[in-house]
């Protein structure tokens, strides 16, 4: 049963690690939270009182929350966590132009790094966007702070505005890049330089052979706790 | 010269042209205003003359061409059209590309995508700050800036790959007063360099401060062309949802006690 802990767990443990020594810890654990937060919510709902099981905790109604329900609530909820800290530490410590720069180096084209630097720009143009929504929807007349169901009739009224107008946006942005050579193939001469220590190289060549090791092991049915 | 000839434009999935039969010319150094309501079709002549449209969001010129010194754009490759036409939108925020910690590196974002050296990008990015007056911006985090210094980085962004000619759809329409004011003489200062400007807006008293000409567009035609006082004076423009100029309104008003509305044009 502690199988499905261990992995996720210490993969959490070790991006905590890593925001600490980047100095963002703090940061990364309020975004991760809140990144997966919506999601989490409908998993516990979902997994504890749909999931069959012999040992009932508790009966809601037609629902009956199970001792398996819960374990495998939990078991998502530190798998999810393990995802969100690990994006959200990429991000955090990863500035875009390096990112979109490497990648073309690699042979990328335009259009994909395009996408990926729209993804890396998504989170934290989605965040300010609903802000600024927020505000206005404030200034008519819209409750959105207060006790929790205030907040939650608050916040639909935003999701609408907010992915629309991120669309939109994404387009503008693509159009005004298109505008600069952005998808012009070949080479560029680039006027800063990205550091890549040799720690850093041998640091990506371990963790690339211990997601190969992972995924051997997992798909060989090998039955190690490390993997989730 | 930046030159449509009798260009109707479909988007894709539609049946009917957003933009038919325009004939318009832009000549290097010029500034020509595009007045119209909303939906008249202002932002889908911008799109068409840069090129974006059909090249990039597709569609199809159902009549007509759209030239550059007398060579059709239609098939160049977009990040050729780049180093002719530039396009600029209202949002600054959405302009900028995301990758540049400064806004001397957003500036030099056009120049590296071409390829060119890097001796010659940073020579370009300094021009292109000088022109616009904005070097002390240039280690500026870019989403730290104000919407006019946003703009004004767009503008740079978009001059430093060195197009003979921009196209700006609402430049200033997400400014507040000040910012629209550093955009105006930012025009100015882009045209003095020779650069050609198409520049689609509704604040009627920067198109008079500024344009050469202007372009009236309604449901996708062009209904009046000429030089902006003439065009702009017209009673007829207010059918077609179109303020005039706060000049205009003060010689209607001297007109209407008597008075001589000269005294207004100094």
């Amino acid at each position: 049963m502690l199988g499905g802990y261990v992995g996720p767990i210490a993969i959490g443990v070790a991006m905590l690690l890593g925001a600490r020594a980047a100095g963002v810890a703090r940061a990364l654990l309020r975004a991760s939270l809140l990144l997966s937060l919506p999601i989490a919510v409908s998993v516990v709902l979902v997994s504890v009182f749909t999931r069959p099981g012999s040992t009932v905790l508790f009966t809601i109604g037609p629902f009956d929350a199970t001792l398996e329900g819960v374990d495998f609530a939990a078991q998502t909820l530190v798998r999810l966590l393990a995802i969100s800290l690990s994006i959200g530490l990429f991000l955090l410590t990863t500035e875009a132009r390096a990112f979109v720069f490497d990648l073309e180096r690699r042979g990328v084209p335009p259009r994909f790094t395009f996408v990926a630097l729209a993804t890396i720009e998504a989170v934290p143009t989605l965040v300010e966007r609903a802000a600024t929504i927020a505000e206005s929807q404030r200034a008519r007349g819209l409750d959105t702070e207060g006790g929790v169901r205030a907040r939650v009739r608050g916040v639909l009224p935003l999701v609408g505005p907010a992915v629309i107008t991120s669309l939109t946006d994404v387009e503008e942005r693509s159009l005004a890049l298109e505008s600069r050579a952005f998808s012009r193939p070949g080479r560029r001469h680039l006027l800063w330089s990205m550091p890549d220590s040799g720690r850093e190289r041998l640091l990506r060549v371990v963790l690339v052979l211990a997601l190969l090791g992972a995924v051997v092991v997992r798909v060989a049915g090998v039955p190690l706790p490390v993997v989730g | 010269m930046l030159r449509l000839a009798g260009v109707s434009y479909r988007y894709p999935g539609f049946a009917t042209p957003a933009l038919r039969e325009v004939t318009l010319e832009l000549r290097p150094g010029e500034i020509v205003g595009v007045v119209g309501a909303n939906e008249s079709g202002k932002s889908t002549l911008c799109l068409v003359a840069s090129g974006l449209a059909p090249g990039s969001i597709g569609g199809e010129l159902t009549t007509g061409s759209v030239e550059i010194d007398d060579r059709p754009t239609a098939g160049r490759p977009l990040h050729e059209l780049a180093t002719q036409v530039g396009i600029g939108f209202q949002n600054p925020a959405t302009q900028l590309s995301g990758v540049a910690g400064s806004v001397f590196e957003e500036v030099a974002l056009g120049p590296m995508d071409l390829g060119l050296p890097a001796r010659e990008t940073v020579e370009r990015t300094k021009a292109a700050l000088a022109t616009l007056g904005i070097e002390e911006l240039a280690e500026r985090a870019p989403r730290r800036l104000s919407g006019g210094q946003g703009q004004l980085v767009v503008l740079a962004a978009l001059l430093a790959m060195r197009p003979p000619y921009l196209v700006l759809d609402e430049p200033t329409a997400q400014l507040d007063p000040e910012g629209t004011r550093l955009v105006g003489e930012a025009l100015g200062r882009l045209a003095a360099t020779g650069t050609g400007l198409l520049i689609a807006e509704h604040k009627t008293d920067l198109l008079a401060d500024v344009c050469d000409r202007v372009v009236v567009i309604d449901g996708g035609r062009l209904v009046a062309a000429g030089g902006v006082t003439e065009v702009l004076a017209d009673p007829a423009m207010e059918s077609y949802g179109i303020e005039p100029p706060s000049t205009v309104h003060l010689e209607r008003a001297l007109a209407e006690r008597g008075l001589d509305p000269e005294v207004v044009r100094g």
